[in-house]
């Protein structure tokens, strides 16, 4: 009796955790482009200067200009992302105004030195001294001073130039402006006659670093091109989304009359099991942050096959190991312990094959990866050792001794 | 164990003959296909443009069809309530934008537009990801078998599931289906299943070898059709619930994933099919051809 109102209370509190988390769950899950709508772009990078080259560290800032730049202008909440060694995919789930999104993010970084001359307030940096096109392209790196401060060190191509501006705008500040925004404006010092010199008044070696590395974004502008485009309009998008949550509804249902139907009560676990890997999954997926698209639906799907499968095994195993005689405990140690070999073994060769595919794949592949990896450990979980003790505690209650119950017929047990 | 064997009962091994040559025709089949006529690729695999435009009311696909041809050649799919444009070249961003604008403008203001631009390389480079991904999977699952198993299940389970990937490649290629990047997900899909299908059966394999006595073919013979037997209800039940879910969302999803469906139906069934008819017989050939050289000593079953 014990056994059973523990049963009964553990699918009580899982069900009540499930019913307490999932409006928020399913209203916080990300839905992919294809599933939501919304718009997606890979671009290709390509230096704007002939002779450039991309560095990493480039594209990366690159990718990060891209970002903000769309959400100072309130185009959407978009996910950038670098990919390869030169490609920067952008992807705006929802609504958003994508004409000026695109138009947004084909500019090139700007990266301006600005002086106040001539302008209405001294804070108004209105006339542009120097562009990213006159710095030495990977020039600029953090260095030391005598004190011991972080300076940034620049290059400039044309010398006279630098000391044309630094002798005109001896002791004013000169701004550096990146896209507009103001990034920092150091007072010029000194002359600067050798095309080379120092931005102080950092305040950390990694604020330093940003500088560097901001400055040589702008000497090297990435030209971006448009490879891929996908957008998907929000009612097309909620319509298929409607389609194949039904699609799911219905699925589940029928799968679970059948389990039920067919092995009674281990099948009723594994129900159980089977909702709770769906939730679960989608708790891990939103606790990650990530977007489900159709290729992670098909992970799901794939997840809900080899979740059943677990479960099926240990009820045929015992289904078998009931017929040849043994008493009900028994055979469910027996069958619980013999499936568990084959199902272990069933889910290590997937995450071979997860993480084969995590490691070579991009795009899709690694987003169907990601999803199937994340489905097998909790299938481990949910259904592997979850119906595991759920079936203990109803089998060793007591309360459901009849055969039938596990889908074996009395004449079908031989004697031991 | 349960079942012990019967002549009456039907032979896995012996269909498994007529298993193997079906699944020679289609995969010869599929390569004369795959070599003649390729693969008919969808949008993500050739340059253009593909626009989908859901209407909120009737549009005369005459009118439209004038409409679209102004943007450049292309080929007009019209239902109601649902015109598909496919632009033969990619449109620019002004011309997309252009098209939505002056569509909605002149036949209706509540149109939604799905605009997808694709250049080639991505999906081509993603096919080739794919590729190699599953490659890697091959040879970790060889090696992981041989280190549980013995390398022969490792072997026969990744060439049965390469059989099951190409067959459903094939298929789609003798009747022109169209492939697209879901595609190449649908295939992953099938890989998976059909490992843990292959991987279930041989465990049992395995279990059935360790109190067995194995002198000829006749013997393994024997043994795999046993285990088959003992696996047979888990197996069709198995697949008949993954089924149940692909078919639904074949049946009641969305548009896009129809082929998707499609694809992992396919994959579905032959990968139960093949995990008995044909990854199980090849372990018994590779154990027959390759039997291992120092025979342990059996040890003494110990009665259940």
């Amino acid at each position: 009796m014990q056994r059973l109102i523990a049963f009964l209370l553990v699918v009580a509190v899982t069900f009540g955790v499930i019913a307490f988390t999932a409006p928020g769950l399913l209203n916080g899950t990300k839905l992919g482009l294809d599933l939501k709508g919304g718009f997606e772009v890979l671009y290709e990078a390509e230096p704007l200067y002939e002779g450039g080259t991309i560095t990493p560290a480039a594209l990366k800032q690159t990718a990060l200009s891209l970002e903000k730049r769309a959400n100072q202008n309130n185009v959407g909440e978009p996910e950038v992302t670098t990919e390869g060694t030169n490609r920067i995919r952008v992807k705006i789930a929802g609504v958003a105004d994508e004409a000026k999104l695109r138009e947004l993010m084909k500019r090139p970084a700007n990266l301006e030195f600005r002086s106040a001359e001539g302008c209405a307030s001294p804070t108004d940096f209105c006339k542009v001294e120097l562009m990213g096109s006159d710095f030495v392209e990977g020039a600029a790196r953090v260095e030391l001073d005598q004190m011991g401060r972080p300076v940034v060190a620049i290059q400039v191509k044309d010398k006279n130039k630098l000391a044309e501006v630094s002798t005109r705008l001896l002791n004013q500040p000169l701004a550096i402006m990146l896209d507009g925004e103001l990034i920092s404006a150091p007072v010029v010092r000194v002359p600067l006659t050798d095309g080379s010199a120092v931005i102080e008044g950092q305040e950390s070696l990694e604020e330093a670093r940003e500088l560097a590395e901001i400055i040589n974004m702008g000497a090297l502008p990435l030209k971006l091109t448009e490879k891929y485009t996908q957008s998907v309009g929000a009612t097309l998008g909620l319509k298929s989304l409607e389609q194949t949550l039904r699609a799911g509804v219905i699925a589940s249902v029928l799968i679970m009359i059948f389990l039920i139907g067919f092995y009674r009560l281990p099948g009723f676990v594994a129900s159980i099991c089977v909702f709770v890997y769906v939730w679960l999954l989608l708790g891990v997926l939103y606790l990650m942050d990530a977007t489900i698209t159709l290729p992670g639906i098909a992970a799901f799907v794939l997840g809900v096959g080899i979740a059943v499968d677990s479960n099926i095994l240990m009820a045929e195993r015992m289904k078998d190991e009931l017929r040849s005689g043994k008493s009900l405990p028994s055979a469910f140690r027996a069958g619980s312990k013999h499936s568990f070999r084959a199902i272990i073994d069933a889910h290590a060769t997937n995450i071979i094959a997860g993480f084969s595919l995590y490691f070579m794949g991009q795009g899709a592949v690694r987003g169907f990866a990601i999803v199937h990896l994340w489905s097998i450990v909790i299938n481990i979980l949910t259904n592997v050792f979850f119906p595991r003790l759920l079936l203990s505690l109803l089998v060793l209650s007591g309360k459901f001794s009849k055969l039938g119950y596990y889908g074996v017929k009395e004449s079908e047990v031989r004697a031991l | 164990m349960r079942s012990e064997y019967d002549e009456t009962k039907f032979n896995f091994m012996k269909a498994s003959k007529t298993a193997f040559l079906i699944s020679a025709i289609i995969l010869v089949l599929g390569v004369l296909s795959l070599s003649i006529f390729g693969l008919n690729y969808g949008i993500d695999f050739s340059s253009g443009t593909v626009v989908d435009v859901t209407t909120s009311k009737q549009v005369a696909s005459e009118d439209a069809k004038a409409f679209f041809d102004e943007y450049g050649e292309n080929t007009l799919t019209a239902s109601p309530n649902r015109l598909s444009v496919r632009f033969k070249d990619a449109l620019t961003e002004q011309q997309e934008l252009d098209l939505k604008t002056k569509f909605s403008a002149q036949f209706d203001d509540g149109a939604t537009y799905e605009v997808n631009i694709v250049d080639a390389d991505i999906a081509r480079e993603q096919q080739w990801k794919a590729l190699t991904g599953i490659a890697l999977a091959s040879v970790g699952i060889v090696i992981y078998m041989a280190i549980r198993f013995e390398w022969r299940f490792g072997l026969a389970a990744v060439l049965s599931l390469l059989q099951v990937a190409f067959l459903v490649v094939s298929i789609f290629s003798i009747f022109r289906l169209e492939v697209n990047l879901t595609f190449i997900i649908a295939i992953l899909t099938i890989v998976g299943y059909a490992v843990n299908d292959t991987v279930v059966i041989f465990d049992r394999i395995r279990e059935n070898l360790r109190f067995a006595k194995i002198k000829k073919r006749a013997d393994l013979e024997f043994l795999v059709n046993t285990s088959i037997w003992q696996m047979l209800t888990r197996s069709i039940t198995t697949a008949l619930t993954t089924l149940i879910a692909a078919v639904c969302l074949f049946i009641f999803g969305s548009q896009s994933l129809r082929l998707f469906s499609l694809a992992m139906i396919l994959g579905l069934v032959f990968g139960a099919l093949s995990s008995i008819f044909i990854a199980s017989p090849l372990w018994v050939f590779f154990r027959s051809k390759f039997a291992p050289k120092t025979k342990k000593a059996v040890k003494a079953p110990s009665a259940p």
